[in-house]
């Protein structure tokens, strides 16, 4: 078999696993985050799922587009009309107490919608304020999550993916994986009833602790949950105590996907730490239980050492090679991915989705929400006509709304800006002058800072352009991405610009409106292909720029060589770009002339709204 | 329903838990601010919070609370029917810490009109909202960087002047809403707008343990409560009393313990070699010393006690330079170094 074979049914073997502790202990475990597109494979897993639960325990789907009231439950207009009393009505979350929750395209949940999930899974109860009522329901429902991100930029929220122990990726397992029943549901019925007889030993609970660490996961929830797993496992496998099996498995399918980072190379003094810090805990112990212990803890370092090992072996063996490859990156200093799924998830609550209402004037800007106005105004209707009754002899119209019901629809919030800046760090005349692109950049930032702007960097030397920096808040991130960018080799403005043009067509996507910055001399040597030569390069690059043009993106373009030549222009041109050249421009011009742009005009208001 | 997890129990995270107990003692600092990681325990802290909280003295049945020793004019006309409009009768109740939970409607955070009475009875009637339940005790906000900015406002306007005021259907209330707002929210989420920032009295970091022992320490205790609750609370029951004696015993201290003019300088000067913006810092941080003085029993305000509740007083009141990469906590710590030689 080979390696990636080989893999593929480790993989598959453990979301069988993890599966059968999840239906040991639901709500215990939080539930699964399943990272695949709709499919067989998907429907086979959640069969599977579903064969191993107790038959009597509700399966709720949770609507991507839930409205709060139905998330968590709220008036029930209809009965409180007719009881005339307040009637409440329960909501998803509630309902599905004991049960579990299918949250289909997870990754699309508004970022409210999620806190509420995460917070009730944290809790245990769901709790909310809303129609004038106080809601406190028990909610304890394992959530099964499906992830259908497209790229990486989509992924669901922290916040849920968190409070989740079990992170599975099916994008390469196969049905015929969950066809065949390992386990069966009297067994898990079986284990369920001994799950609260099991223990777990202090050695075990610290081997767990040093692996988290090892790994770069700090967090007491993923060890926690860790502690969980093993004891579901134990108890499947119809022991009274976790034992090595038991954690190894955990730490597999717990820390595997939250590695952050990897052990150190040198592995026997790695141990040789975590043994010290584990010798004073065993020393400051308060009151020794039994003194009879005492020998056992001195004997213990040497097979504990092991055990850790062993835990964290396997969990590093666990992870996909793609996956270590990206941790050796992120070790070297960058952590583009979090943010840019941080910007990402944040303008989720400001995309064009309705996102109900609130009390207001319909006017210009505003849309009147018929419907929450009439719901509004319907229970005072009988108090209305009887007090119009009493102080006028006018007829009463047939339905009654007072300023005050008056509700507007809301969607998305203001728009806002993310700058995308595209610097040329090439070997040519741009390299010479990088520092004082640089100093531009910063001014600039510091102005995407005050109007709290998104940034994101790209950059292009050599044959190709990458991503430094996906958009983010963080200014001061840019500005070490900047500090580090690297010069020299060739200048493939094209791939540069068509770069640009993919991160742009991204933040539209999020309902923000990009802003492109490009700093090159535009002195283009490298085509889209990758090959040298300068007049295809240039001619590359206007086409590339005449895409963007179309596109109809706000664009300055900033020329950095000391004597600008003519094509700079011709660039900026085919942009439609604002062109600024360096040599007579100081940075603060620099930074007037992107304030210029600060604008959200009514076109691009338009093009983001089309929903 | 569910039982918090007892402060005392809380491993590490001593900035944070000095901060709330601190608020507890002078609700006049303004709240606080705790900014961190996931799983943190910050929420924990912030619901544990409730049972250090010593008693208080309410008219009986009022639906603000209101102090029988304080001013009643508001409540006087709003708890008709409700309370004890006189005032002579009180009762000891706990001190509220609500929890606003994120999307909530505006509606329940002010109050509305009372929805069952128009139907029943069809009278027009006030319905405090959250605001109101949280007069006098705490008002806490997780993720409160997800919250929605009209929200914000709402509250920011209701926290500076510790009034409610409501328009609705002809009805125009107002009630008094004194509360200490708690937010805390995950940095990775996004920055706070600068004005709520400000708005907060003390701010404070927390970070995931980073050693065996303190995260084994978090792993096995939170183990142990979910496994049993009920015996997990009773066994630090009396740490978290020790605690509440020790907030009730510093707020009796609190009016005589003495500000020496050597650490008031001290303060001015602290302030003004960070540069921090307006006398709020300063003012913060001197009031805060003199709660953590209390809490120590002592009777002066000392430079040690200074020192300690800098960071978190100060830590969100400098002017930032966007560009700056060196953390808020590390300016403080030089400048302490500098002005007080410690």
């Amino acid at each position: 078999m080979s390696a990636e074979a080989t893999q593929a049914a480790l993989r598959a073997q453990d979301a069988e696993s993890a599966t059968a502790l999840l239906a040991v202990d639901p709500s215990g475990l939080g539930g699964v985050a399943v990272r695949s597109g709709a499919g067989p494979v998907r429907d086979a897993w959640f069969a599977y799922l579903c064969a191993l639960l107790a038959p009597d325990v509700t399966l709720r789907r949770l609507p991507l587009n839930i409205t709060d009231d139905r998330l968590l439950g709220g008036l029930d207009l209809g009965a409180t009309l007719i009881a005339g009393r307040r009637i409440a009505e329960q909501g998803l979350l509630a309902l599905a107490d004991g049960g579990v929750v299918i949250a289909p395209m997870a990754e699309r949940l508004g970022a409210a919608t999620s806190w509420h999930i995460g917070a009730a899974l944290e809790t245990g109860v769901v709790a909310a304020e809303r129609d004038g009522l106080t809601l406190r329901a028990p909610a304890r429902f394992a959530l099964v999550a499906y992830d259908e991100g497209a790229g990486s930029d989509e992924r669901l929220a922290d916040g849920l993916l968190d409070r989740l122990a079990f992170h599975l990726n099916l994008e390469a397992a196969t049905a015929k994986a969950f066809t065949e029943l390992e386990t069966t549901r009297a067994e898990i019925a079986a284990a369920r009833a001994r799950l609260g007889g099991v223990t777990i030993s202090d050695d075990a609970i610290e081997a767990l602790c040093a692996t988290a660490l090892a790994l770069g996961i700090g967090s007491a929830r993923a060890v926690l949950q860790a502690v969980r797993a093993a004891r579901a496992s134990a108890s499947l496998a119809g022991r009274a105590a976790v034992d090595d099996d038991d954690l190894t498995l955990a730490g597999r399918l717990v820390f595997g996907p939250r590695a952050r980072s990897l052990p150190p190379a040198n592995e026997p003094e790695n141990a040789e730490d975590e043994d010290s810090g584990g010798e004073p805990e065993a020393e400051n112990e308060p009151t020794p239980p039994d003194a009879s212990e005492e020998p056992d803890k001195d004997q213990d370092p040497q097979p504990e050492k092991d055990l850790q090992e062993l835990l964290l072996d396997s969990v590093v063996a666990a992870l996909p090679d793609d996956l270590l490859a990206k941790l050796d990156k992120a070790a070297a200093g960058a952590r583009q991915g979090a943010a840019g799924r941080t910007g990402a998830r944040k303008q989720a609550a400001r995309r064009g989705r309705p996102m109900g209402h609130r009390q207001g004037r319909p006017s210009s800007g505003t849309r009147l929400d018929l419907v929450a106005t009439l719901t509004q105004a319907a229970p005072w209707q009988q108090l209305r006509k009887a007090e119009r009754a009493a102080s006028s002899s006018q007829a009463a119209p047939l339905i009654e709304i007072r300023r005050d019901d008056f509700r507007i629809k809301r969607f998305a919030q203001r728009l806002s800006q993310t700058t995308i800046f595209a610097v040329d760090a090439s070997g040519s005349a741009a390299f010479q002058r990088l520092g004082e692109a640089k100093g531009a950049v910063e001014l600039l930032l510091a102005d995407c800072y005050i109007r709290r702007d998104r940034v994101a960097l790209l950059a292009f030397r050599g044959t190709g352009a990458e991503v430094l920096l996906a958009p983010t808040r963080s200014t001061a991130r840019a500005r070490r991405a900047l500090a580090e960018l690297p010069g020299g080799g060739g200048t493939p403005l094209a791939a540069g610009l068509d770069l640009a043009r993919t991160l742009a067509d991204q933040v539209r996507r999020q309902d923000e409106l990009p802003l492109l910055i490009v700093m090159t001399d535009g002195g283009a040597n490298i085509g889209s292909d990758g090959r040298p030569g300068r007049p295809r390069a240039l001619a590359d690059a206007i086409s590339a720029a005449h895409r963007l043009k179309g596109d109809g993106l706000r664009c300055l373009l900033i020329d950095t060589a000391t004597r600008p030549q003519p094509q700079a222009r011709q660039v900026a041109d085919a942009l439609g770009a604002l062109y600024v050249p360096l040599p007579n421009a100081d940075a603060a011009s620099i930074s007037r002339a992107a304030k210029a742009f600060d604008t959200r005009g009514p076109r691009h208001d338009g093009r983001s709204n089309v929903k | 329903m569910a039982t918090p997890y007892p402060f005392s129990a809380i491993v590490g995270q001593d900035e944070m838990k000095l901060a709330l107990r601190i608020a507890a003692v002078d609700p006049t600092i303004g709240g606080v601010l705790v900014f961190g990681d996931r799983g943190t325990g910050k929420s924990t802290a912030v619901r544990g919070l409730a049972s250090l909280l010593p008693a208080m003295r309410v008219v009986k049945g009022c639906r603000f609370h209101c102090d029988p020793a304080g001013d009643r004019t508001h409540c006087a006309a709003l708890c008709k029917g409700h309370g004890d409009a006189n005032g002579t009768s009180h009762e000891m109740a706990a001190v509220p810490v609500v929890d606003l939970p994120l999307g909530a409607t505006e509606d329940r955070i002010v109050g509305a009109l009372d929805l069952e009475r128009a139907l029943t009875r069809g009278e027009k009637a006030f319905e405090p909202g959250l605001l109101a339940r949280a007069h006098r005790g705490f008002l806490y906000i997780d993720e409160i960087n997800l919250l929605e900015d009209h929200l914000v406002d709402l509250l920011l306007d209701v926290a500076a002047s510790g009034e409610n005021v409501v328009e609705r259907e002809g009805l125009s209330i107002r009630h008094p809403a004194r509360f200490v707002l708690i937010g805390s929210g995950n940095p990775e989420e996004g920055e706070l707008r600068p004005q709520l920032l400000d708005r907060f009295g003390l701010s404070v970091e927390v970070k995931t343990p980073g050693d065996v022992a303190s995260l084994m320490d978090v792993v096995r205790r939170r183990d142990a409560f979910e496994r049993d609750p009920a015996a997990f609370v009773a066994k630090w029951r009396a740490h978290d009393e020790a605690l509440r004696d020790e907030i009730e015993a510093a707020r009796a201290r609190l009016p005589g313990i003495e500000l020496t003019d050597a650490a008031l300088e001290r303060a001015t000067r602290l302030c003004m070699a960070l540069g921090s913006d307006g006398v709020r810092g300063e003012l913060v941080l001197v009031r805060a010393a003199r709660a953590l003085a209390g809490l120590e029993g002592k009777t002066v305000i000392d430079t040690m006690h200074l020192v300690r509740v800098a960071p978190s007083a100060l830590r969100h009141r400098l002017r930032r330079s966007p560009l700056d990469e060196v953390s808020s906590g590390a300016r403080i710590d030089r400048a302490i170094q500098e002005v007080f030689g410690v």
